[in-house]
């Protein structure tokens, strides 16, 4: 389980959860590493101003990892971490890397509206 | 006087926090206000293996410690944030915030610290983290069996491009001089690996690809002459600059724009103070950013002292 206080997808199950419980989901898919800590940082900030957003984080080398490592909008991705955006379970959007606060926070407001 | 304290701290990484553990428990009023991510470099540290009294620890878990010193002693910490105007020169320092909220103080402790000095090339930006790194620990098993490029001449370059060797088919050194300024057994080791080749007097011109990175211009500078290398990744490791865009024309810089402090780590400028890796200074260290932080607040709870006690004479 990586040390952050998003909630964490632990399995596929819960991923599944996640996405039929919530409209808009952010899942940060990294390790412990400094291209993602950063990452988790900002989301935890954006947690309470982006009430509408499910912020999670979930462990890169986990098997289940996959349905994140897998997807078409991943493809190519070799960076840590591989962050993933889902409107009504569906991937809309998808960086590799570290991220500002400022390029997360434009993504939100782009897929999900402030 | 919400917004006004007694002293702010621009920086949250081991300088500022340590900066603020001090004031904060010397009873100051103290807010940190950080760009990024609080931990500052010690985040891009897996493991500190030489900060005493703790074995083994990870970079994050090290920050994490200080962060909650910092705040168990009362000092306010707000991060991620951008700093969009600065006035030090008054009495009363101005510290503007994402351009809106404006905070005050009677001081204010500069701990900016440093950054990945970056090539600053066209597409750089594009192909981060689909073909471009910063960081082989993290990115280093995506390149496996693939061919890298090690962009500088450091230790940190050389060694990485070492350790690269684990993953990469092949890794090719592209440095800009003509010799390396790493220490002598890191040139040697890298000279001595089969899977590492040099290009000397060189430099990336463009990252080039489609949806990753496909290929490099690489120029050579003696010669200004320019050829393509198809390529799978490039790791960049070409030093680090300090945090001081900001400051100039503000307070005095040194000619590699690092700030000038005195040994009781105050600037040019009466009430700020500067503390770690964005100060003039020979080691970049936790342990010398911690030492310098330390000093700036407690030269800090000094002034504050001084200047109650000449208001009361
Ligand atoms: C990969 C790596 C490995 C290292 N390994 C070790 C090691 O093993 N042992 C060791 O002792 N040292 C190590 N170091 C060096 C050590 O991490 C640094 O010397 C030390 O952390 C510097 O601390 P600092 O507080 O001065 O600056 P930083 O850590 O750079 O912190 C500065 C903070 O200020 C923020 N900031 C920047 N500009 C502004 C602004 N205008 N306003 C507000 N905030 C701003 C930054 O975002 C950052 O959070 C390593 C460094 C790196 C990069």
């Amino acid at each position: 389980m990586l040390h952050t206080n998003l909630t964490h997808v632990l399995s596929a199950d819960d991923h599944q959860k996640l996405l039929g419980e919530n409209e808009n989901v952010m899942i940060c898919c990294g390790r412990m590493g400094p291209m993602c800590i950063p990452v988790y940082e900002v989301m935890e900030e954006l947690e309470n101003e982006y009430k509408h957003v499910k912020f999670a984080d979930m462990e890169f080398d986990h098997p289940d990892a996959r349905l994140i490592r897998s997807l078409p909008q991943t493809a190519g991705f070799m960076g840590l971490p591989f962050t993933v955006y889902y409107k009504n379970g569906q991937p809309v959007k998808a960086t590799s890397s570290i991220q500002r606060m400022d390029q997360i926070t434009a993504i939100l407001d782009e897929q999900f509206g402030r | 006087m919400e917004n006004h304290y007694d002293v702010i701290i621009l920086g949250a990484g081991a300088a500022g926090l340590t900066a603020g553990i001090y004031t904060s428990r010397a009873k100051l009023k103290t807010l940190i206000l950080n760009e990024g991510t609080v931990g500052g470099q010690m985040v891009l540290t897996h493991e500190i293996a030489n900060y005493p009294g703790v074995e083994n620890i990870s970079g994050y878990a090290l920050a994490r410690i200080m962060k909650k010193q910092a705040q168990d002693f009362g000092c306010q910490i707000k991060s991620n944030l951008r700093i969009s105007a600065l006035h030090l020169d008054g009495v009363v320092k101005r510290v503007e915030v994402n351009e809106s909220t404006v905070y005050t103080s009677a001081i204010v402790i500069i701990a900016t610290g440093g950054k990945s000095r970056t090539l600053g090339v066209a597409g750089e930006e594009k192909y981060k983290g689909n073909g471009i790194s910063y960081c082989a620990t993290c990115d280093g098993d995506f390149f496996s069996g693939r061919e890298i490029i090690v962009v500088g001449g450091g230790n940190s370059a050389l060694e990485e491009a070492v350790s690269l060797t684990k993953y990469a088919s092949k890794v090719t050194i592209v440095h800009q001089f003509d010799h390396f300024q790493a220490y002598p057994i890191a040139v040697e080791e890298a000279r001595n690996n089969p899977k590492i080749d040099f290009i000397m007097e060189s430099t990336i011109d463009e990252f080039i690809g489609e949806e990753s990175l496909r290929r490099v211009k690489i120029r050579h500078i003696p010669s200004a002459t320019v050829h393509e290398k198809p390529i799978d990744g490039v790791f960049i490791f070409i030093g680090y600059v300090p945090n001081t865009e900001s400051l100039a024309g503000i307070i005095e810089l040194n000619r590699w724009k690092e700030i000038i402090v005195d040994e009781s780590r105050s600037t040019n400028l009466p009430g700020v103070f500067a503390a770690g890796d964005s100060i003039a200074k020979k080691y970049r260290q936790v342990t010398t950013a911690v030492a310098d932080g330390t000093i700036a607040a407690l030269s800090a709870v000094s002034y504050i002292h001084d200047a109650a006690k000449t208001r009361a004479a």
